[in-house]
């Protein structure tokens, strides 16, 4: 294989370019995965993995990660929050690599909430 | 926390929550006198002398959702098992530096781990924060840099996935011409 090199960046930028023309990048759903020490000890790399592995595969636009940091309730890590637009933030608890597929599939492509994971809805209340 | 790649990412993580703008990983594998050194120094805003002594209590936490705070204990933990020594350096205002040493070949010295997911989820999820990574092996040495990357796609958003798909691979190549020995 040729050797990776910064010329091919300005190829991509081109390429990025013309596509980007085509479609609007407006984002749809937002998808915080918690990453605080207690998070990333209970696996929550490897969900964002995950996530990321299927937001490849499906060929999205529309959905931006982050991650954030511990909320208090390290017990329940990893915690994934799934936010779609103009609805209420879902909180999933106990997440691995599986569910996370799961909720991609079910709740952030088909917007299909997936209960039985669910911790809480809504956003958390910082004091 | 299983590898050193778990350990980095938590503490770039208290980097990001410091207002970093960058980050800087530095990983040193030296054979010879059996060391290997991790670096990671950020620009956020720092810690003031007495915030700092505490920063090593495990039951010392800027946080208020919970009583504890174990991301530097932990590593400073894992250094120790391994034989090698754990340091942190700030100065409020300026940024902090955190240092850890362990013995390359240490039967306790955790792996390195999958290093270069957790520098693209550090990319893909502080979009905005520039990373240079360096992992030096003995007289071999790999750069990533974000800021001439930026440099080069201009207008791109890094966390494209084109671009993502480019730093993996670029990654990927440069960590295999080192051959890491952690």
């Amino acid at each position: 294989m040729a050797k990776i090199t910064i010329d091919d960046l300005k190829k991509i930028k081109e390429k990025v370019h013309k596509e980007m023309s085509l479609r609007d990048g407006d984002r749809r759903v937002k998808v915080t995965v918690h990453m605080g020490t207690c998070g990333i000890a209970s696996g929550a790399k490897e969900v964002m993995d995950t996530l990321l592995e299927e937001i490849e595969a499906a060929k999205v636009q529309d959905v931006v990660v982050t991650t954030s940091g511990c909320m208090g309730l390290c017990s329940r890590e990893p915690l994934v929050t799934v936010e779609v637009l103009n609805a209420e933030p879902i909180k999933y608890e106990y997440v691995n690599p599986n569910k996370m597929r799961q909720i991609f599939k079910r709740h952030i492509l088909a917007g299909e909430i997936q209960t039985p994971f669910v911790l809480a809805k809504g956003s958390e209340v910082l004091k | 926390m299983l590898t050193l790649a778990d350990h980095i990412l938590d503490i770039a993580e208290n980097s990001v929550r410091a207002g970093a703008k960058l980050i800087q990983i530095f990983i040193e594998e030296d054979s010879i006198n059996d060391l290997l050194t991790l670096e990671i120094t950020d620009d956020g805003h720092g810690m003031a002398k007495d915030v700092l002594q505490k920063a090593l209590d495990p039951f010392y936490t800027t946080k208020t959702v919970r009583r504890v705070g174990l991301g530097l204990p932990l590593l400073r933990d894992a250094a120790e098992r391994s034989g090698g020594v754990f340091q942190v350096n700030s100065e409020e205002n300026c940024g902090t530096t955190v240092k850890a040493t362990f013995g390359l070949r240490h039967l306790d010295r955790q792996p390195l781990g999958a290093i270069i997911n957790i520098i693209i989820i550090l990319i893909i999820s502080n979009s905005d924060i520039d990373f240079f990574y360096k992992h030096r092996h003995n007289d071999r040495q790999f750069e990533m840099d974000t800021r001439e990357i930026r440099k080069e796609i201009e207008d791109v958003p890094i966390n494209h996935p084109e671009i993502i798909k480019y730093i993996r691979g670029a990654m990927e190549e440069g960590l295999q011409d080192i051959e890491p020995e952690a």
